[in-house]
């Protein structure tokens, strides 16, 4: 059996990711999954979250808000509304926007407001944690 | 008779003229391609979207078996009592009818609707301009709201087009799923010019809820381009080197179509119903996405068409002047030497 599956991450705007890898981990909302080749076949959503992928020596982080995988046994596809790579992310506007959503986390007035920037919170933590860890 | 100063003066200013035209036909050229390339980046996700929710409204018994009524609120009919419609038009003008049509059609639809009450998105600050000049703006209407039916403007998007950013139809998408989940209106109508490639255009009304079929378009109201729209819009494209025929998809396509539809049995790691109540609003949201990415490159290439029939108008109009102005300097000439001539024979 082959060693690797092909990968291709999707977003609105354009194809994102069209690679191969030898494992990867994904985001599902019910918790992260591993994925080796010659997974079975399985349908999942995303949530916001950190997708890592190993191709050869080198790993590779993108953040994503939000997606939906298809895993084949020689295929993953992915559907992501946003998918940025480490080196994409501008860390000082993440910082930034990690502090506003931290800002409006206390001031929020309704359950709404709340969970608007409980969402935005997770988002700038998963993007800067995504920022530090670079491709290794 | 004009003299000679007069008209090489003016000749001067329609060539400058000609000049601006011919720039403005070149930039707008070159953001069509853009917009394009970007219509076509954003349609391999719109495809695996809509063909993965395909597959899962099979699976997932979005139908009730019994009633044969939808599960999802987003795919519930109610009497179109309260429409949302959303126009979208350019930032900007001079790009011959473009604006006007899409407001044409608006209106249009407009009557066909009449009696109803009516709220109204503009998008882009033409289509605002003219609707604002005709409708009061007003508050989004209440659930229970006893006024009486009547046309509003609730909301108005100006300055988006530059570039059209997914956020930005996510969060239109957002307020309307939520306003028609709430039951707060009855349907939502695009009203935009489609683009499928320079010379296959058309503007239509397409409904974006309720979800009628997923993958197919509902489209309530079109019209066509004319021959002789499309034979400007040829040579306009032509001279400004832009590909006449939509870029071939096919096989990018081929690979969206096997997108959640292979024939394994999957491990579905949620509910199909529940992973089709999630994917459904971003399908609208794509929808509306691709309305906003088809009508900028509508604009583009509108403006591109007229400004190439600018410069050809200023051509004709400098050949004309011209022709003028050497007629007059011949009858002048030919008025001096009579005149000599003359002059002469008196002499002598």
């Amino acid at each position: 059996m082959a060693n690797t599956f092909q990968l291709e991450i999707v977003t609105p705007e354009k194809v994102a990711v069209r690679d191969s890898a030898e494992e990867m981990q994904i985001p599902g909302t019910n918790g992260y999954l591993g994925i080796l080749p010659g997974h079975a076949p399985l349908i999942t959503e995303l949530a916001v979250g950190e997708i890592t992928y190993r191709n050869g020596s080198t790993v590779h982080h993108l953040a994503v808000a939000w997606g939906f995988a298809e895993v084949l046994p020689d295929k993953v596809t992915i559907l992501a509304e946003t998918a940025e790579r480490a080196e994409e992310i501008d860390l000082k506007r993440a910082q930034l926007a990690k502090q506003r959503a931290e800002e409006e986390f206390k001031t929020g007035a309704s359950e709404q407001d709340f969970t608007r920037a409980e969402d935005d919170l997770k988002r700038a933590e998963v993007r800067l944690q995504v920022a530090q860890s670079k491709n290794t | 008779m004009a003299n000679i100063l007069d008209i090489r003066r003016r000749i001067r200013s329609v060539t400058n003229t000609r000049q601006i035209t011919k720039a403005m036909k070149m930039v707008s050229a070159a953001k069509l391609r853009r917009a394009q390339d970007r219509a076509l980046a954003a349609r391999p996700y719109a495809q695996m979207l809509s063909n993965v929710l395909k597959s899962l409204v099979s699976r997932a018994e979005i139908y009730d078996p019994e009633t044969g009524e939808p599960r999802h609120p987003l795919l519930a009919h109610r009497p179109e009592n309260r429409i949302l419609l959303i126009v979208v038009t350019g930032d900007k003008g001079l790009a011959g009818a473009f604006n006007t049509n899409i407001l044409k059609a608006a209106t249009r639809f407009l009557e066909s609707k009449h009696g109803k009450n009516i709220e109204i998105e503009a998008v882009g600050r033409k289509g605002r301009d003219f609707l604002k000049r005709r409708f009061k703006a007003a508050k989004p209407r209440e659930k229970d709201s006893q006024a009486a039916p009547a046309i509003t403007i609730v909301g108005e998007q100006v300055g988006v087009l530059q570039k059209v950013e997914y956020s930005f139809a996510s969060e239109l998408a957002e307020n309307i799923i939520k306003r028609y989940t709430e039951q707060e209106i009855d349907a939502v109508y695009l009203v935009y010019n489609e683009f499928k490639s320079v010379i296959a255009q058309r503007l239509v009304v397409e409904k974006v809820l309720p979800v009628e079929h997923v993958g197919e378009t509902e489209i309530a109201q079109y019209e066509g381009m004319t021959q002789e729209q499309k034979k400007e819009a040829i040579e306009a494209a032509k001279g400004a080197g832009v590909r006449l025929r939509p870029a071939d998809t096919t096989a990018a396509d081929a690979v969206a179509a096997k997108f959640g539809t292979a024939q394994v049995d999957y491990i579905y790691e949620q509910p199909t119903g529940e992973l089709f109540s999630a994917l459904l609003p971003k399908y609208v949201t794509i929808q509306i996405f691709h309305g906003l990415l088809e009508s900028v490159a509508a604009e583009h290439a509108a403006r591109m068409t007229a400004m190439d029939s600018a410069t050809n108008n200023a051509t004709d109009m400098i050949d004309s002047l011209t022709l003028a102005m050497n007629r007059v300097r011949q009858a002048k000439i030919t008025k001096e030497i009579i005149e000599i001539v003359s002059g002469a024979a008196a002499a002598s």
